[in-house]
């Protein structure tokens, strides 16, 4: 058996490794999966970067932003696999969202609309909303920007915006240091359920498939390790099409719920994993087709044009400059030539190219792969821009922030 | 120098400032991570911040290094990289340090040091601790199951433990785990114990 260890953040989205781990696909490939819960992003991070751990389960910006060197100490990290994609949820304490359409699930389904609505808010609000972030450096970070920017919103100057862990967001509400806060799952449900927040805007809706959480590995380890990254990569991905069986959903729950890993009750599990999210107290839930997707057309594959797009991101957000260097240094951090390493040999549909248009896709569409049939599902960002990694300057001129 | 300790475990955080008391520091400042401690922290413009590694507050006071202005120096995790050795013994003890920058690292090291060392011993204090609560617990029910043998079968204390402890070895068990079967057995059977 060959001993590994993996740093995680207790959120649905470790579910691939949680499998990995209690459904035997990591045993089976000869690893004993040593699973390292964590309490903050710095801490996964730490435990990773001065080898604690030789991977993490990683919010995708925060490994890029590692690696650009702008999160603490930089270290160059390297991310195969994608863990899931979508995920996150933007809640409202009741008495902002009040001045929102008074249907929440209109508010999800028109993230145009409820942008504006969201602008008008803030002017009728008592004081500047506050909004909790579980990291800088988070896609929950960068598509609340995108969004709130969207209508006008200048997220530095017109909303706060405090770093809390996922977990300590609904307890923060509730005492009133926040007006509202964007979580990954099932955090995000948890103020819902207990009747202390509405749903305002689910990130599948911002970007349909928007990039979440890797797995990432200090790159020099991985470069050192082929054999027992691709063994690995191997393992995951036979976890992450277990975990994307809607039949294995409820066993998935009741994993996850265990206090070693989320410490929640199942209940609270599910909908982030069926989509039926709940959006108000008492109100019928919400549909959110594609809310997660850990297999499905080949969401494991890590493009490099998604590590571009948090980089133009970074720029645009001013958390780095624009430059030839920062940009291969972001682009680096996903690696499409490991993924087709580990798991060419495995029949599953497979890419053929490394970078794609983000965003261009309005429906499902056949593409081209080196084996099977894939076909990539809707990608469209809720305002129809295109990202073309080709021309990042360009896409950043068309903002007005 | 100043150094502030952001922890939410009171015991940690004294046996760390104690030890540096000891040491000849006296500029020391405890901050617990609750409420607007992160403005709290912004004041004190402290040199030096010593924090558990796994604190959940980490997140917050990065963030606070990423924006504030309020701090005339930039703020970061551990003081020089180079210093491998000392850096992998502060993450293995659970420690997290922000220094500010320009301080020399012959002044930080021994801080850290004294704080890797005194988090250890809290760590093994803490198992200690966690060792005498469980070995009262046994004794407690290995009591239990004594007076119950004691009573059923009118035996004495010292027979009642030796049975128990033979019962053990012939079933290669710990006595505990005879005695938590015993108390169950007695208790499905409406024994009073």
């Amino acid at each position: 058996m060959t001993p590994i260890s993996i740093a995680f953040l207790p959120l649905t989205d470790c579910a691939v490794l949680v499998a990995a781990k209690e459904k035997g696909f990591a045993a089976e490939a000869g690893f004993d999966l040593r699973l390292i819960r964590t309490t903050s992003w710095a801490e996964t991070r730490d435990r990773l970067v001065y080898g604690q751990a030789e991977a993490a389960h990683l919010l995708a910006p925060l490994a890029v932003g590692v690696s650009l060197g702008i999160s603490q100490h930089r270290c160059p990290l390297a991310a195969p696999f994608k863990l899931n994609v979508n995920g996150n949820i933007f809640v409202m304490g009741t008495e902002f969202a009040q001045a929102l359409d008074p249907d929440p699930v209109h508010r999800i389904e028109d993230p145009l609309a409820t942008a504006h609505d969201f602008a008008a808010a803030i002017g009728l609000y008592r004081r500047k909303p506050i909004i909790g972030m579980v990291h800088r450096l988070s896609s929950h970070a960068l598509a609340l920007r995108y969004w709130l920017a969207s209508a006008g919103i200048d997220p530095d100057r017109d909303v706060a915006m405090p770093v809390l862990p996922p977990s300590f967001m609904a307890d923060a509400l509730r005492a009133g240091e926040i007006d509202g806060y964007i979580a990954g799952s099932p955090w995000g449900l948890v103020a819902v359920d207990r009747g202390l927040a509405e749903t305002v805007m689910v990130s599948a809706r911002i970007w349909q498939r928007g990039v979440e959480k890797l797995l990432a590995f200090r790159e020099e380890w991985m470069e050192s390790n082929p054999e027992t990254v691709d063994r690995l990569l191997v393992a995951l991905s036979a976890a992450a099409a277990w975990c994307d069986e809607p039949e294995n959903r409820d066993e998935l729950a009741a994993l996850l719920s265990a206090p070693e890993y989320i410490n929640l009750d199942p209940r609270i599990i599910l909908p982030s994993l069926s989509g039926r999210f709940p959006v108000r107290a008492g109100a019928p839930p919400a549909d959110v087709p594609d809310a997660m997707i850990f297999h499905r057309e080949a969401a494991g594959f890590p493009w490099r044009s998604q590590a571009l797009w948090i980089y133009s991101q970074f720029v645009r957000w001013g958390f780095i400059q624009l430059s030839a260097e920062n940009e291969r240094l972001a682009g680096n951090v996903f690696r499409p030539d490991v993924y087709r390493r580990a798991l060419g040999a495995s029949g599953l549909p497979m890419p053929g190219a490394s970078m794609k248009l983000e965003g261009s896709l309005s429906s499902p569409l056949p593409v081209g792969s080196s084996s099977g049939t894939l076909t990539l599902g809707p990608d469209r960002f809720f305002d129809g821009r295109i990202f073309d990694p080709a021309r990042i300057e360009e896409y950043l001129a068309g903002f007005d922030t | 120098m100043r150094i502030v300790i952001v922890d939410d475990s009171g015991l940690r955080a004294t046996v760390l400032e104690d030890g540096l008391r000891e040491a000849g520091y006296d500029d020391i400042h405890l901050v617990p991570p609750l409420g607007a401690w992160v403005a709290k922290l912004e004041r004190m413009a402290p040199d030096v911040v010593l924090m558990d590694l796994g604190s959940p507050s980490r997140d917050t006071l990065e963030e606070m290094l990423a924006v504030s202005r309020a701090l005339a120096r930039p703020i970061a995790m551990f003081v020089d990289q180079s210093d491998e050795a000392m850096i992998g013994a502060a993450i293995d003890a659970g420690v997290s340090a922000y220094v500010v920058d320009g301080l020399r690292k012959e002044r930080v090291k021994p801080v850290l040091d004294l704080a890797i060392r005194r988090f250890r011993a809290f760590a093994s204090m803490r198992a200690e601790l966690d060792e005498a609560r469980t070995a009262l617990a046994e004794r407690k029910t290995i009591d239990r199951a004594k007076a119950i043998l004691m009573e059923s079968r009118n035996l004495s204390e010292a027979d009642a433990y030796s049975l128990l402890r033979s019962t053990a070895m012939n079933q290669s068990r710990r006595i505990i785990e005879v005695a938590e079967a015993l108390i169950t057995a007695s208790d499905l059977l409406g024994g009073k114990s």
